[in-house]
């Protein structure tokens, strides 16, 4: 027990704490990005998984771990653009289609295991990131990322839209604007960031193992609620999240009294405490899951907007 | 539903599943086999004999208490996405009444303790995003997704003290807990089949007989207008999840009571995930679910023997391609109906 709190006051723990929270925070703002905009982003395991796979065996192609990264943001790019076809193009139901991504995104990287590697586990090891913490230049894109979104959200024009979009789309129609095309921009950002962010789990892993997101996409969603849908907060949601991850992980080894299966559950439990309201009101945008009004519509007659919203959105 | 919507269904359905196969027919190419001698093996080994029959049908049974739970919710207007966590916990609880049960205990009293543990479990763990939501107003969607890491955070913590030592297993339940093999050549189908039947009877029932199905299914079309008429929003709201729940909890007595009389850890994993593509593909209607077990039962089981030629994973491609080509036709095509209309 004392030897826990002891490595708590090393600088290893933290540097722990960073690493497990990086994939977090990059599949976290990526959520933000397109919450914000209107689009429920459930997807978001399958594109940490698309990205580790991609990264993994391009890195191992290419012997590059740049090359490497570079492909685990494309395959999130693509995965976005599947998914924005669906749901932007298409107004399939987001829901649906997030939780089906997610399963092809399991079926596929498991498939393409078998037939790039032969291996129905993971893949033999690739190049992946060596040295500290400190000379690992995508961390420095991460924190380069983390403050330019806040901007980039409350002090830019595409920022204004982007929010406009997830709370009133109509409103954003009508005065010309665009809401598809803004929706597509932020879809496409965070298959960027949630590529990335795979890409970071298969380097620092030196491989890709089936199913090696484990249900981090769905962390990354809780931290985004439990960040109130602001970029900012939901990166230090994923940080309390790495830190309990931690804990948890030096704790295994102790007994401590506190069961495991609560410490190892808090980050879903603080979700839910945090959506009922118990820690000031978190709001989804009004907006959420509606698809956008069809371009030429007539407003007046609600358009291709008559659909009900999903008011699992709204408050009741 | 009018005979032009019918038409519409299958289309939207037959469209998706030729989709599908296109998709799965591209893999199976690129692994330089032959797709119809894949499709062609994964018929033959399904419904060719009276054992992969029993198969499909044992591994369809999860599904159609899977989809029914995610059809009841979605009547009521909610997304049910925890079935794999109420799932878990219905199988684990069912296990351990079964097996604490005195062993002489007779079947008609051991048989509905035991399934009424594996209802109240997953019940219990539906209304929880139930009551948030119809209390708090939280997002039923995120608490169920939540709710399912607790419920394996749970199974795995009360492991430690229920499993045999050094096994991921609880003890074997009662004889009279058991529920009789269907007999189909030595395969796993048993009589939870048959209750999975009964359930979507019920369901049918209950939606489209009873006065509750009537509220429940009004909420669901418009929350304002139900309020209006005098139907107990927060209660039905709870009662729907805690409903679907229950359903869900029920796959336990597929796996524990019907086959393996024991619950072992990540027992039937996925389920839960496909009961939403079950109830998509059955179109929210009971027969429509029972159906689209059958299918992705079909699929699920013509996966194993396939893995000879290909990867077995590739029927899980096959059901999300499905579900995702569903899901985009019927969107499209009832947008251009409703465009089309007056």
């Amino acid at each position: 027990m004392s030897d826990f709190f002891l490595s708590l006051m090393g600088l290893a723990f933290w540097l722990q704490v960073v690493r497990i929270s990086v994939p977090y925070a990059l599949a976290a703002l990526g959520g933000v990005t397109s919450e914000r905009s209107g689009v429920i982003d459930l997807a978001l395991e399958g594109k940490l998984l698309f990205g580790a796979f991609a990264a993994a065996w391009v890195a191992d192609l290419g012997s590059s771990v740049w090359l490497g990264a570079l492909a685990g943001a494309a395959a999130g790019v693509l995965v976005a653009l599947l998914y924005g076809y669906l749901v932007i193009r298409l107004r399939a139901d987001q829901i649906i289609t997030g939780v089906a991504i997610n399963l092809l995104a399991f079926g596929l990287t498991r498939y393409l295991l078998k037939l790039v590697y032969g291996s129905t586990s993971s893949s033999p090891p690739t190049p992946g990131f060596e040295g500290g913490l400190a000379a690992n230049p995508l961390l420095w894109l991460l924190l380069l990322v983390v403050l330019v979104w806040p901007v980039l959200f409350y002090r830019t024009r595409f920022g204004l839209r982007l929010r406009a979009a997830g709370e009133h789309p109509e409103a954003v129609a009508s005065v010309g604007v665009s809401v598809p095309r803004i929706r597509w921009m932020a879809v496409g950002l965070s298959g960027l960031l949630a590529g990335l962010g795979g890409a970071w789990l298969a380097l620092d892993n030196h491989g890709f193992t089936a199913e090696m997101s484990g249900g981090r996409g769905y962390i990354a969603l809780a931290a985004l609620i439990m960040g109130k849908w602001r970029p900012l907060p939901a990166v230090l949601a994923c940080l309390l999240f790495g830190f309990a991850e931690t804990c948890q992980l030096h704790l295994q080894a102790v007994d401590v009294g506190v069961p495991n299966e609560l410490v190892r559950s808090l980050p879903y439990l603080l979700t839910m405490v945090a959506l009922a309201g118990f820690i000031g009101r978190s709001r989804a945008p009004a907006a959420l899951g509606r698809p956008a009004p069809a371009d030429g519509d007539r407003p007046w007659t609600g358009g291709g907007n008559d659909r009900p919203a999903p008011d699992a959105a709204r408050e009741p | 539903m009018t005979r032009s919507e019918l038409g519409r269904e299958a289309f939207v359905l037959g469209f998706s599943l030729l989709v599908a196969m296109a998709a799965g027919s591209l893999l199976v190419l690129l692994l330089g086999e032959s797709p119809a001698r894949v499709y062609g093996l994964l018929l033959s080994s399904t419904w060719g004999d009276a054992y992969g029959v029993g198969q499909v049908l044992f591994k369809a049974t999860p599904l159609v208490f899977t989809g029914l739970s995610v059809a009841l919710a979605f009547r009521a207007g909610l997304f049910n996405i925890g079935a794999e966590g109420q799932m878990m916990l219905g199988g684990l609880a069912a296990a351990l009444v079964g097996a604490a049960l005195p062993v002489e205990t007779c079947a008609w009293l051991a048989l509905p303790l035991a399934v009424l543990a594996a209802a109240a479990a997953g019940a219990l763990w539906g209304a929880i995003p139930g009551a948030l939501r119809a209390f708090l107003g939280a997002h039923e969607v995120i608490n169920t997704i939540m709710l399912n890491f607790v419920a394996s955070a749970l199974v795995l913590g009360l492991g430690h003290r229920v499993f045999l030592p050094e096994t991921t297993h609880t003890a074997l339940v009662v004889e009279g807990a058991r529920l009789p093999s269907l007999g189909l050549a030595g395969s796993a189908a048993n009589l939870s089949f048959v209750l999975a039947l009964g359930a979507a009877l019920a369901v049918w029932g209950f939606l489209s007989r009873s006065r509750r199905g009537f509220e429940l299914r009004a909420l669901g079309l418009s929350p304002g207008a139900a309020e209006g008429a005098g139907v107990r929003v927060r209660a039905t709201l709870v009662a729907a999840l805690a409903a679907a729940g229950a359903l869900a909890g029920l796959v336990g007595c597929n796996f524990v009571l019907g086959y393996k009389h024991y619950y072992e850890e990540g027992m039937g994993r996925g389920a839960g995930f496909m009961g939403i593509a079950v109830a998509l593909l059955g179109r929210g209607h009971p027969l429509g679910v029972v159906l689209a077990a059958v299918l992705l039962g079909t699929l699920s089981h013509g996966g194993v023997a396939i893995n000879a030629l290909v990867p077995k994973e590739l029927v899980d491609v096959l059901q999300a391609v499905i579900i995702l080509a569903v899901a985009a036709s019927s969107a499209v095509f009832s947008h251009q109906v409703r465009r089309s209309g007056p």
